[in-house]
């Protein structure tokens, strides 16, 4: 660091003033990412797809997730249809059962930190979860808990929750899968299992996943989307979807794509998924402020920009998506502004966060 | 010439990544900062260091109640300065110069500076190291284990019932801030950040970026107000911005 700065002060050359000046008028001063909210995204060219509504049930081939049908909420109001409350903390066991619980907890808001071995981006559960796995229809854990093991006809097999969980750190969280048992996953299975104290064995028990929105009215279109990504998330996410970490590099807003986001193989992916988790929770503080339109049309454009390749990748991207993206609602293998969406080639091997990214 | 980004259009030269900054070194980075502070003053007559010392026209040196090294008059309820980004700091002077963000001691001030005299004091202070947290006395009062504990539970957990986020979801874990939209709230004076939060609930403070704080201030009841502004004067700024 001192022989960066004397380097630059010692010299003194008018040339690294000039260069100081560019960037201080980029704005490395102020820290952090920097942004232009005005600035048109260097990605995609405004592209039009011509999917037709989407059929909420498209969405299920995904890993460990119920049929939509299952967690669509009848009334779309967040949280009022919702009986159960998960128990205050300040009520969570001492002792040895507490101390592991209180881990679960721990991993669920601090995942990169508390279980870096099985992470590869910068985001938390508690990122999509929010309120550590407590807040209704932001696919809460104590609903989750009362509904597994569960039948799922893709796999023609039954989910246990650790195997649910097993598939959110491979694909939401871009990383490797625990071990069946592994500390990890029975510290966050003994979280759910307390959150959901007094909680009825349901798998509809209101209040489930994220609420199901009707199809738009018109087709999500990306120009539309950028929009209002612009306007109601690039504050947070950043211009580049790549979020903002502090300076110690926290990364206080996830990244919503790029390589430091979920994979493709993640539920978020799916347009649906995006959509009802935007609409109920985003902009952060201003919840259920967007139309069920506008919240289409950002969803869509989230998730047709680059991100990870998805984990279960079969050598080609076409051959992917017709073995399991194979929907109008993922566009994965669709092309956008002249580039097919996951031609990444084979995943990126497997590297824990070291901790500066944590 | 424009020192700082306005916030709705910044020129971007490149983008630089949090990496290459880390490379670099906060250091590095303030004191290129304070070269290229002096470099403006050359060119443009509009001297941060000097507003900041000596004042400017009518407008008097900031450092009065800001205090020589940015870290204001905590019990007064002056605001450190030192350790908040440029273009927060010029989008407040813009606000304090056309009157909508009320205060009978800076909007003056603010309207004695030209557009460029308040770019380029911003960039004086943004350029300057923090100082460490001082001990600021706390807003009277509540103070006690049980408003620590509602002031520790809105900072990092919020109050989702009321759809309220954590602090810390926006402001960045310990309030150390992030970005250039989201300020430092550690180690500010107390009295102060009560201020702003009650001057947004009474509307006399603008709603800021996407209206956030009016609608996260109107959450918070008085008694919240006092115990989180205690919790954040308390915990030290260092390392951080
Ligand atoms: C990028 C966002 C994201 C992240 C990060 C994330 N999840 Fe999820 N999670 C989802 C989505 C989307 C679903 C599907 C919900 C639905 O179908 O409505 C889901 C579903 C689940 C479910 C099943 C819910 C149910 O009711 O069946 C569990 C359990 C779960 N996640 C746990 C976790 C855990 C534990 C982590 C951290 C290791 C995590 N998630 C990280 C987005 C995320
Ligand atoms: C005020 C800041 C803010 C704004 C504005 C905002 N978000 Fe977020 N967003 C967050 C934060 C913070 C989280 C993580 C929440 C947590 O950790 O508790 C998040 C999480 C997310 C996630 C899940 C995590 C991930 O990285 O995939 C998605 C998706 C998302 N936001 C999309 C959006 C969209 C789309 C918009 C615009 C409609 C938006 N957000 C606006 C702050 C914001
Ligand atoms: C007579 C005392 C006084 C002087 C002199 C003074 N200020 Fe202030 N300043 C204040 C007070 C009091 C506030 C808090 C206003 C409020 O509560 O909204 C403030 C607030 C500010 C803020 C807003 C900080 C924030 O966190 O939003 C900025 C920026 C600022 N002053 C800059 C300056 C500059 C630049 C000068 C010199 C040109 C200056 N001040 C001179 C008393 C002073
Ligand atoms: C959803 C995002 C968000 C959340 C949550 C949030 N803030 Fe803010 N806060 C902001 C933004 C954006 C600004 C900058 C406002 C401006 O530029 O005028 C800000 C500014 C402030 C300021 C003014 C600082 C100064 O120097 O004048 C205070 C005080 C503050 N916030 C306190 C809080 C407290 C206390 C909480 C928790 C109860 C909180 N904020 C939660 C987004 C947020």
């Amino acid at each position: 660091m001192s022989t960066a700065r004397q380097r630059l002060l010692g010299g003194g050359a008018l040339a690294l003033i000039a260069i100081a000046v560019a960037l201080y008028a980029a704005g490395v001063f102020d820290g952090q990412v920097t942004q232009d909210r005005e600035q048109k995204m260097a990605a995609p060219e405004a592209a039009q797809f011509d999917a037709k509504p989407l059929t909420p049930n498209a969405a299920n081939d995904l890993v460990g997730d119920p049929p939509r049908t299952e967690l669509a909420s009848p009334d779309g109001t967040a949280g009022a249809h919702v009986a159960f409350q998960p128990p205050p903390e300040s009520t969570m066991p001492t002792g040895d059962f507490g101390d592991v619980i209180r881990r679960g907890r721990d991993i669920f808001i601090d995942t990169p930190r508390a279980a870096p071995a099985y992470v590869g981006n910068s985001l938390r559960c508690v990122s999509c979860h929010l309120d550590a796995g407590r807040l209704a229809d932001s696919s809460p854990m104590w609903a989750a808990f009362v509904s597994y093991p569960a039948y799922r006809s893709k796999t023609k097999s039954v989910t246990t929750f650790q195997q649910r969980l097993q598939g959110c750190f491979e694909y939401s969280m871009n990383g490797r899968a625990p071990p069946l048992g592994a500390p990890e996953l029975v510290a966050l299975e003994s979280y759910a299992y307390w959150l959901a104290s007094g909680a009825p064995l349901d798998p509809k028990i209101p209040g489930r996943g994220y609420p199901a929105l009707a199809p738009p009215a018109q087709t999500a279109d990306f120009a539309r989307g950028e929009t209002v990504y612009t306007e109601s998330c690039a504050l947070c996410h950043g211009d580049d979807g790549a979020g903002q970490r502090t300076q110690d590099g926290y990364a206080v807003f996830p990244a919503l794509w790029g390589p430091d986001s979920f994979n493709w193989g993640a539920g978020m992916g799916r347009i649906s998924n995006a959509a009802a988790f935007v609409k109920a929770n985003m902009p952060l503080g201003l919840p259920d402020s967007l139309t069920d339109q506008q919240a289409w049309d950002v969803a869509l454009y989230m998730n047709s920009h680059e991100r990870p390749q998805d984990p279960r990748y079969t050598g080609d991207v076409q051959g992917t998506r017709h073995e399991f993206h194979n929907t109008d609602d993922s566009m994965y293998g669709r092309e956008v502004a002249g580039k097919v969406l996951g031609a990444s080639g084979a995943p990126k091997p497997f590297r824990p966060l070291h901790a500066a990214q944590r | 010439m424009k020192t700082a980004r306005s916030h709705h259009s910044r020129p971007l030269t490149e983008n630089p990544t949090v990496a290459r900054e880390n490379r670099l070194g906060v250091r590095g980075w303030q004191a290129l900062g304070l070269a290229f502070g002096l470099t403006l003053s050359v060119s443009c007559h509009a001297d941060g260091a000097a507003i900041a010392t000596t004042g400017a026209g009518a407008a008097p040196a900031c450092q009065t109640c800001h205090g020589p090294a940015g870290e204001g008059i905590a019990q007064a309820g002056f605001p450190r300065l030192a350790g908040l980004g440029a273009a927060y700091m010029q989008r407040q002077l813009d606000a304090f110069a056309d009157g909508t963000r009320v205060n009978a001691v800076m909007m003056p001030i603010a309207q004695a500076l030209s557009d460029t005299d308040r770019a380029a004091v911003s960039a004086y202070y943004a350029a300057l190291p923090e100082p460490p947290g001082p001990t600021t006395p706390k807003t009277a009062s509540t103070s006690g284990p049980e408003a620590a504990a509602v002031g520790a539970t809105l900072a990092t957990r919020g109050r989702w019932a009321d759809t309220l986020p954590a602090c810390e979801n926006c402001h960045g874990p310990g309030g150390r801030g992030v970005g250039p939209d989201f300020p430092l709230l550690a180690g500010q004076s107390a009295a102060y950040l009560a201020g702003q939060l009650t001057a947004w609930k009474a509307g006399t403070r603008p709603p800021g970026p996407m209206g956030l704080m009016t609608v996260v201030a109107r959450k918070l009841s008085d008694d919240e107000v006092r115990a989180i502004a205690d919790y954040y004067a308390e915990l030290p700024a260092r390392g951080s911005r």
